[in-house]
């Protein structure tokens, strides 16, 4: 795990300032955060998280979307979903939030990925995560072999990032991006089905990482997909996500088993989730 | 006792209910707990004894949408509450099986303690049957206290012997009441506004906000409490020795007046011994004095005053005016 | 070793206070608790088991972890500034945040027991491993502890069982070891911190090497007591590190957390209990953001917008002691987050508490 932030204090927040705001579907919105006086609050690892907080109203832990090799500025997709989140959706360019972090573990990006094949699997808004690291391996394209990015919603309203799919992954050598929609919809004349469906009819081989993140119930049909395609638990990855509060390993809310969410995670090899009591 | 314990066994063996809810053996003398027995195996560990001063009556509504009856013991006192829970239909009366159980006077250990006694390994004199003094066999030596010492304080403002619901009753009763019960309101009701508030103050500057007033309460049922509602912005989770924390109990009282059977659980339950029936019990004699006698949980049809109008309602400021002096 | 008659122990304290803040054990409104001591408080060393554990002297059930202050900037301001170049965005509300305060005085905690001196160092383990919390670092750093032997354990004690001596203090993380024989208070400093204490107050001490036999007799007594303690033969066996798939999936939980009210009264009289929940409240100038003691007992403590992964009273139950016997002693080389003061045994509303969880494993045997 990163070094860094471990001298200061971890529970005091930072000031960020929103810089920008950009309605990827009827529910979500990218914030673009900077400190105040410019640049970035904190640098982070791709899969790591921070705690944002709109004071006064709620303080909640979300993935950190863009990636570390954007210089520039931190990048939030945040689903309206409860009161914290419709509070930052009430928000406008130039609020100001506190932020702390960056909290939890990392995908492996720079030890078991180098060099692999990589297959992400996103549903909805669990493309939030996965982005950062698509984008790093994208900035670091000489580093890693084939990436495939399988990504559904509900709707073709609902698909995050669309026009950064669509402009920049697909034109990204030795990269495949295969779109899917739940159900029939005017105008799109992509794949519709299920993402854990479309996952056996593409029918990916093994010679890769399999990483994944969605709603609960998806995930459990594309392990069960990855495996039925002969992966193994090793080979796969996910993201977990549970009350936290502290964002350290201390205040309780995460705890599962031995392991802290906040802290030990989010970033999970399969078969280490395997390990943990069925509470999550 | 094992007249009650073979009727239960009897009952869940032939199918009347499905299970049981009672009290089970402690690993003390002292601390049975409230438990759900559905074998007969598992009513091996049934007890019912001076210690079960627990009210069962607020698990009947976890178990209200059960498949098959459930069979509750219930102390006289008790069947206040259960008759105010259907009232509020919170309770399944039809699903309920009600074993009025006897009741001579529930005991509190914090009483023995209080008295100096510890290094408890046994207690004798503590059954529902008999008369006579509670002897403690402890490391130090024993000791002895007269049953009505260790009583609960409720239990000595006893509610009277009789049941308000029952379908069968076991045992026998004692109406246990040797004091009046709005005897300490009354000596509050008569300090100045000053002293009123220094006395609660010191009271409540001891609660530790661990909720357990309010989760034994049957009267606190809400599916969601306000406290708990994180759209609410206040220091609810904090102890702080301000307003704020006063707050707590007396919202808490006023949510409950009217429907409160004054069971006393909230200052049994107390982990610093806070007497918060205090709160309840003023309130019930205010509505004594307003709108004539009412007890709730004494017949589940009667409509509470405070949820009633009538012509005969003393006007807002009578009651405002009383406490200027 | 140094004595002071207990008629004395008020010179002591007042003496103590003049120096330090005094943090022990108060008698208020019939219940004792560790608080401030001034000269109109009621000390009380008699009472075995203060309510709460003492804890709060590190770990406060509310202290502020920073303040937000808010400042609205006009409109005009704000307007004129262009709003296109993301860096020269405009500042509507502008929020400064000020840390909270640390603490930078010494004070004394005085008269705490062995066992909940052994929670100071289970709660350690959690603010001052990994990431450091400063605000309980900075109150480890500054306290002084003063420990008392128990003089006369009750049946709800079962220290023993974790390697607790419940009769001499002078085995355990405190400063200064005390205990009580005949009508004298027996002081014996320990660290270099109890040290600078006994400096403090060794006008009121007396140099007395007669005692050590005395204390030695004391020790033997209260060592006797513990052996014929009901729960003093409670077995661990089954319990600590990795046991997490043998205890979590076993039926026994769905029956022994029946009645569990789902109140805080076990976690906040806990002396190793350290849940937190962080919280705002609106002040006059912005926001107040405090931390208070929550407990893993309460039925909101995981929800979140889309739900919660311990949805019933069963898991959370199973949760807090899964963490006292197993999690917590799988992270921390085997150490129990539970020290056997026997508090929840004594204040459980429902009569539920740790001892009834182990023995309920047993018995399956």
């Amino acid at each position: 795990m990163c070094e860094c932030g471990k001298s200061q204090d971890m529970l005091i927040p930072q000031v960020g300032i929103i810089t920008g705001i950009t309605q990827e579907t009827p529910d979500v919105k990218t914030f673009r955060v900077n400190a105040p006086g410019g640049g970035k609050l904190f640098e982070h690892m791709p899969g790591q998280c921070a705690m944002v907080c709109v004071p006064g109203v709620s303080e909640g832990m979300f993935s950190i979307t863009s990636s570390p090799t954007n210089k520039e500025y931190m990048e939030f997709s945040i689903k309206k979903c409860g009161i914290l989140t419709e509070q930052l959706h009430s928000l406008q360019v130039g609020d100001q939030i506190t932020v702390r972090g960056p909290y939890g573990n990392n995908f492996p990006v720079e030890t078991e990925f180098k060099g692999k094949n990589l297959l992400f699997i996103a549903g909805g808004i669990g493309l939030a995560p996965l982005r950062s690291v698509i984008n790093y391996c994208i900035d670091n394209r000489e580093n890693y072999g084939r990436i495939d990015v399988l990504y559904g919603s509900r709707s073709a309203d609902d698909l995050v990032k669309l026009k950064e799919i669509q402009e920049v992954w697909q034109n990204v050598p030795n990269m495949n991006v295969y779109l899917t929609i739940d159900r029939e919809q005017e105008g799109w004349d992509g794949h519709v089905g299920f993402v854990p469906a479309y996952l056996k009819e593409i029918g990916f081989t093994t010679d890769c990482i399999g990483i994944t993140c969605g709603p609960p119930i998806m995930i459990k049909f594309v392990l069960q997909g990855l495996k039925e395609l002969g992966f193994t638990d090793e080979q796969i990855y996910t993201t977990l996500e549970l009350r936290m509060k502290c964002g350290i390993g201390k205040c309780g809310r995460c705890n599962i088993g031995s392991k802290y969410v906040c802290k030990d995670g989010p970033v999970f090899r399969f078969d280490e989730i395997d390990e943990l009591p069925n509470e999550y | 006792m094992q007249e009650l314990k073979n009727r239960l066994i009897q009952l869940i063996s032939d199918g009347t209910v499905a299970r049981v809810i009672g009290w089970k053996k402690g690993d003390m003398p002292y601390n049975p707990e409230p438990a759900c027995f559905s074998t007969v195996e598992e009513l091996e560990d049934f007890v019912y004894d001076g210690f079960c001063g627990a009210n069962l009556s607020k698990m009947m509504i976890e178990v209200a949408n059960l498949e098959g009856k459930t069979a509750v013991c219930l102390k006289p006192c008790d069947t206040y509450s259960f008759n105010q829970l259907i009232r509020e239909h919170r309770v399944n009366r039809e699903n309920a099986y009600i074993i009025g159980v006897g009741c001579r006077g529930k005991l509190d250990i914090e009483k023995a303690r209080k008295a100096g006694i510890k290094g408890i390994e046994a207690i004798e004199g503590v059954g529902i049957e008999g008369e006579g003094d509670v002897t403690f066999k402890t490391i130090y030596g024993d000791k002895a206290m007269a049953y009505s010492e260790l009583l609960l304080d409720r239990c000595h403002v006893c509610k009277g012997k009789d049941h308000m619901v029952y379908d069968e009753v076991i045992g026998e009763s004692k109406d246990t009441a040797d004091s009046d019960r709005f005897d300490d309101v009354k000596k509050i009701e008569a300090m100045s506004s000053a002293e009123k508030f220094a006395y609660f103050q010191n009271e409540l500057s001891k609660c530790i906000r661990c909720n357990a007033c309010r989760n034994v309460c049957p009267a606190c049922s809400c599916r969601k409490c306000v406290f708990d509602n994180t759209k609410f912005d206040s220091q609810q989770r904090a102890n702080v020795d301000s307003f704020e924390e006063k707050m707590f109990h007396i919202i808490r009282a006023f949510h409950v007046a009217g429907r409160c059977t004054d069971c006393g659980e909230c200052s049994r339950v107390c982990p610093q011994g806070i007497p918060l029936h205090l709160f309840n019990r003023k309130f019930i004699k205010d509505i004594d004095d307003f709108y004539g006698e009412f007890q709730a949980g004494k017949d589940p049809e009667a409509q509470s005053p405070l949820t009633d109008f009538t012509f005969e309602d003393l006007e807002p400021k009578q009651a405002v005016g009383r406490g200027e002096n | 070793m140094y004595t002071i008659s207990k008629d004395n122990l008020n010179s002591l304290y007042a003496k103590i206070a003049s120096s330090y803040d005094l943090f022990m054990p108060i008698k208020k409104a019939g219940q004792t608790n560790y608080g401030f001591w001034n000269e109109d408080a009621e000390a009380d060393i008699e009472t075995l088991k203060t309510v709460k554990s003492g804890k709060d002297a590190f770990f406060p059930q509310v202290e502020t972890l920073y303040n937000v202050n808010k400042t609205i900037i006009p409109a005009d301001v704000a307007a004129s500034d262009d709003a296109e170049k993301a860096a020269d965005t405009p500042i509507k509300t502008k929020l400064e945040v000020v840390p909270g305060k640390f603490v930078d005085q010494d004070f004394v905690i005085f008269g705490m027991k062995p066992c909940d001196v052994r929670g100071i160092e289970v709660m350690d383990n959690v603010f001052l491993k990994d990431f450091v919390d400063n605000y309980y670092k900075s109150r480890r750093e500054h306290g002084i502890v003063v420990s008392l032997a128990c003089h006369a354990p009750e049946e709800s004690c079962f220290c023993t069982v974790f390697g607790i001596d419940p009769a001499d203090p002078s085995k355990s993380v405190a400063d200064v070891a005390t205990w009580i024989v005949d009508d004298k208070l027996v002081w014996k400093p320990l660290t270099e911190k109890g040290e600078a204490l006994t400096a403090v107050v060794k006008d009121l001490l007396t140099d007395d090497s007669a005692v050590d036999s005395k204390v030695d007799a004391e020790i033997t007594s209260i060592t006797e007591i513990s052996k014929k303690l009901p729960y003093a033969n409670l077995s661990l066996e089954d319990w600590g590190a990795g046991k997490t798939d043998e205890k979590f999936n076993d039926e026994t939980w769905s029956k022994i957390y029946q009645g569990c009210l789902g109140c805080g009264t076990c976690t906040f009289v806990c002396p190793t209990c350290q849940c937190y929940d962080i919280k705002d409240y609106t002040t006059k100038n912005g926001i107040q953001r405090y931390r208070c003691w929550d407990s893993c007992m309460y039925s909101d403590f995981t929800l979140m917008a889309g739900g919660q992964n311990r949805p019933t009273q069963l898991q959370r139950f199973r949760q807090r002691f899964m963490h006292k016997l197993v999690y917590y002693p799988t992270n921390n080389d085997g150490m129990y987050m539970c020290v056997g003061c026997g508090r929840c045994v004594e204040k459980c509303p429902q009569s539920k508490n740790v001892v009834k969880v182990i023995k309920a494993f047993e018995n399956k045997k």
